[in-house]
């Protein structure tokens, strides 16, 4: 076996199992340290796809701006450990079942429909333009996909807004 | 293949024992700047000049009694400052330090690693970096460390964002996130491509600088240990090593932030000379980013600390706005060159 694929492997099963854990932990902190972990571990496996940038991003992103919010928040109410479960509605824990169910049946539809791709080979000169990398992405997001990103950008302005006028206090 | 792991590992080994000397000479540096500007000796009894001070501090910590407090949090206490400073060390990978050399018949490349995405792999990082003293001021049980963790990490994500838009002005005139080819492209024309001398960055470069500053949770912006209000803020329960550890971080933190100012703005390892003698380019990044280390030691000495609120709105009401000012300038004079 190749290191790449060993190092995927490892981090693949790291980023289940930290995945696992988010749900398993009773303390919402570790709960979302274990989810640190899969955001770290999945940078890792991006990495081995050789999806550099999105591997940077990713923790830039998830592991490293949103989680920390998360942790300040929990740490904020601090939560008590012991702290009895409340839940109201008994009947939607059922629901889950069936909605797992179709989630993994969808999974492997899409799976089985995708043609068996390896991964494109690494130029042996001008690296910088391969897939994976910065160039490749911002060229393909300016030119094939400039709708979906200005779109994208749009909606994100608009929860911007969105925030900002709900977090204004009246007096100010 | 084993001669680049070989190559690596000794790399990385050489790295890892200049920065912990650098570290351990910083406290003492450190300690002597400001006793003189504060008109004082300083460390004086230890060695000539003091110089065997960081020796002996390093074997006090070790021989000090390692305190966990009973109510802490165990587990996460115990890695937080690993955390740190694991995040600080992984960084200085990705710095180039020199251009290349010939040792022995092989072409070896002053830096450990290039990445094409070396950039944000700083920047990753850093963000990761604040888990520690987040962790730590939480795990601690007690108020004063979890008031300090809490202002670290809404100091750290506030001016993370001046600290990565200011960097951006750089790339969009670079055109590459790699480190490497960053130092490269300034070198020739006597300093004249120094990206410190073009026009927007030099501001950009203040801004740079100053975000850095708060990044490292340096004074003016070390609310995070403020010691009149929070003892010593997320550290106040660590004792031994693990407050060296703490300490390293923060040291480390700092060489890096001066590192990559140096690399961004400062022309990397270029300088008179380097291109005929390559490891010239290891003592002008040395002299560089020492001079910008004892910059922020000596705002250290004559700057008062922020205010709380002071220190946000600084951060999201001047320093952003000019950042991204500095980004459309930057932009617009691209286009109109191109």
């Amino acid at each position: 076996m190749r290191g790449e694929t060993i190092l995927f492997v490892v981090f693949a099963v790291l980023a289940l199992v930290t995945a696992l854990n988010v749900l398993v932990q009773r303390n919402p902190l570790y709960s979302a340290l274990s989810l640190i972990g899969t955001l770290a571990s999945l940078s890792a496996v991006y990495m081995t796809l050789r999806a550099q940038f999105i591997a940077a991003v990713q923790i830039v992103v998830y592991a490293g701006a949103i989680m920390v919010l998360f942790v300040f928040v929990i740490m904020l109410l601090n939560v008590p450990k012991d702290q009895p479960q409340v839940e109201k509605q008994k009947g939607l824990r059922y629901l889950a079942i069936p909605f797992a169910g179709l989630l993994i049946a969808e999974t492997f539809t899409v799976l089985q429909r995708l043609p068996a791709r390896s991964m494109p080979p690494l130029p042996a000169s001008g690296g910088d333009q391969a897939v994976g990398t910065t160039w490749s992405i911002g060229t393909a997001l300016f030119t094939d996909y400039l709708l979906p990103f200005e779109v994208t950008s749009v909606l994100i302005l608009m929860a911007v807004v969105g925030a900002m006028v709900l977090a204004r206090r009246e007096n100010d | 293949m084993t001669a680049l792991l070989l190559e690596w590992t000794i790399k990385i080994a050489v790295l890892l024992g200049v920065l912990m000397t650098a570290v351990a000479y910083l406290t003492l540096l450190e300690r002597k700047f400001m006793s003189w500007i504060q008109l004082r000796v300083g460390p004086d009894r230890v060695g000539y000049w003091g110089l065997l001070q960081p020796v002996a501090d390093g074997i006090k910590m070790i021989f000090k009694e390692d305190i966990i407090p009973l109510e802490a949090n165990r587990a996460v206490y115990l890695a937080a400052p690993a955390i740190a400073l694991i995040a600080a060390l992984m960084s200085m990978i990705v710095i180039p330090y020199g251009s290349q050399v010939n040792v022995f018949g092989r072409v070896i490349d002053l830096h450990v690693t290039r990445m094409n995405v070396g950039v944000l792999y700083v920047l990753a990082l850093t963000s990761l970096g604040v888990y520690g003293f987040v962790l730590a001021g939480w795990a601690s049980n007690n108020k004063y460390s979890l008031l300090g963790g809490l202002r670290s990490s809404a100091q750290m994500i506030s001016y993370e964002l001046a600290f990565g838009l200011s960097m951006v002005s750089v790339l969009l005139y670079t055109g590459t996130l790699d480190l490497a080819s960053i130092a490269e492209g300034q070198s020739g024309w006597y300093g004249l491509k120094w990206n410190t001398v073009q026009f927007p960055l030099m501001f950009v470069f203040v801004v740079f600088y100053i975000a850095a500053l708060a990044e490292t949770n340096r004074t003016p912006f070390d609310l995070p240990e403020a010691d009149s209000e929070l003892v010593a803020g997320y550290h106040t329960e660590y004792s031994s090593m693990k407050f060296v550890m703490f300490q390293v971080a923060e040291y480390l933190n700092l060489i890096t932030s001066s590192s990559i100012a140096t690399t961004l703005f400062l022309g990397g390892w270029n300088g008179p000379f380097v291109d005929r003698f390559p490891l010239l380019g290891l003592v002008y990044f040395g002299v560089k980013v020492l001079a910008l280390i004892l910059l922020a030691m000596w705002i250290r000495y004559t700057v008062p600390r922020f205010r709380y609120d002071q220190l946000m709105r600084f951060g999201w009401k001047v320093l952003l706005p000019i950042a991204i000012i500095n980004i459309v300038i930057t932009a617009t004079i691209l286009l109109l060159r191109s």
